[in-house]
């Protein structure tokens, strides 16, 4: 089936199986491969992107639901050189160990920042629940998500 | 995990999903949010030839008001349900639950119709159906009917819909200003229940059990118990009668049962229901 989807702006359209998952579509078809697949069982977070600017586990949509969507991933954050407030905060606190669940739990603190503003520290911590960090390294995460969302700019981004 | 391959349809009517499903025979399923089909599809633990995607079908997602009833559109996604105002002031236990499955990235694709319909004893949304005494609205060829949710769960992963049938509408009494309580029973934020209790108090009290048997269960001894006037504790004490709840890695059926008493005598105690 063919489907036209808008990715980070451009819009993409391709003939695809009903059963290709969006995270293939979007690292395989497309080629952006910043969405990372963990557990493949829509309970790690790292392949989040927004749909419709709500963030949403690829692993666990086709990409035949997503057509004529629009969809951000991890690259269509920044503007240029000018990064994305949330991964401005993620580098000044140090939010990443190993990295791998970092493009997931930045796209799942983008969409909670939209819908909620300036967050407290349980409504990080709840909010980010369905994203896991093998390295286990939540604190500076969650306080980089608390700084993001200080940002005056970032809920309307 | 890739799916086994299947023929896709998006319909953009109810009457065009019927028709869908009913040339597409026993191996035909409805797609909604997709977030209990397609996992169990990249398991291979489910097989169909036939998607029908009714997930554009925008005129099955709604919250209304009707006098002392609620109507919630079968598409109704999780998220909306957890944030919407009517249900928090008028049948709070149906807003929070919602807020408990899964996490942010499942509520914002996962529907109310979608849980319900899959029938799992997990999760949270058929118990708290089941407290607030809900009804269903399927619609098939053969028209429209309302099944009570007492008698829609009939094995595990069976419901009372058939093949052809879709479900339309949830339909809850108001519950305004009266005690409720939702005890979710888990060892990770995301994870499944291993038990959970939803309870409703006011003039028509109502409890539930989450994962505690083959369906997600109404608390029958405990509603009597209720009624014939038994405290809290007391009623707490006939959470497991008459169940067999199942083992898993999680719990043996007899952890369960003891925290189905528990879950149950919080409950009521929080919900004011004895």
């Amino acid at each position: 089936m063919r489907v036209t989807i808008r990715v980070n702006g451009d819009v993409e359209e391709h003939e695809v199986e009903p059963r290709l998952l969006l995270v293939h579509y979007l690292r395989d078809v497309v080629g952006l491969t910043g969405t990372n697949i963990g557990c493949d069982t829509s309970s790690c977070g790292a392949c989040t992107v927004l749909v419709a600017g709500e963030s949403v586990k690829s692993c666990t949509m086709l990409a035949a639901q997503a057509d004529g969507t629009d969809i951000t991933t991890i690259e269509g954050l920044a503007s240029g050189d000018q990064m994305h407030p949330v991964q401005e905060a993620f580098r000044e606190h140090h939010a990443l160990q190993c990295g791998y669940c970092t493009p997931g739990m930045v796209m799942a603190a983008v969409s909670l920042i939209a819908e909620n503003g300036e967050l407290d520290e349980a409504q990080v911590r709840e909010g980010l629940e369905g994203n896991l960090c093998r390295c286990t390294g939540y604190h500076n995460i969650v306080q980089a998500v608390l700084a993001a969302s200080r940002v005056p700019s970032t809920s309307a981004s | 995990m890739i799916p086994a391959a299947f023929e896709y349809s998006r319909a953009t009517t109810l009457d065009e999903a019927i028709g869908l499903l009913s040339d597409g025979g026993e191996d035909a399923k409805l797609l909604a949010g997709g977030h209990s089909l397609l996992p169990l599809m990249k398991l291979r633990l489910a097989a169909p030839t036939l998607l029908v995607d009714i997930g554009r079908l925008a005129d099955l997602s709604y919250i209304r008001e009707n006098g002392d009833r609620i109507s919630v559109g079968a598409l109704t996604r999780h998220r909306d349900v957890e944030t919407s105002d009517v249900l928090r002031t008028h049948a709070p236990l149906l807003a929070h639950v919602a807020g408990q499955v899964g996490d942010p990235q499942v509520r914002h694709r996962g529907t109310i119709g979608g849980s319900i319909a899959h029938g799992d004893p997990a999760s949270d949304l058929p118990a708290a159906c089941l407290a607030l005494g809900a009804t269903f609205t399927v619609v098939g060829p053969r028209g429209e009917r309302q099944i009570a949710a007492s008698d829609f769960f009939r094995g595990f992963l069976e419901t009372a819909l058939e093949p052809d049938e879709v479900l339309t509408e949830i339909g809850v009494e108001k519950t305004t200003g009266a005690g409720w309580s939702f005890q979710k029973f888990n060892r990770r934020a995301q994870d499944w229940a291993i038990v959970g209790v939803a309870a409703v108090g006011g003039s028509r009290p109502g409890v539930a059990l989450v994962n505690m048997g083959p369906t997600p269960l109404r608390a029958g001894a405990v509603e009597q118990a209720l009624a014939d006037g038994a405290s809290a504790p007391e009623a707490a004490s006939h959470a497991s009668d008459g169940l067999d709840p199942p083992e898993d890695l999680n719990a043996s059926a007899e952890y369960r049962r003891h925290l189905a008493q528990v879950l149950v005598r919080r409950a009521l105690e929080e919900a004011g229901a004895a």
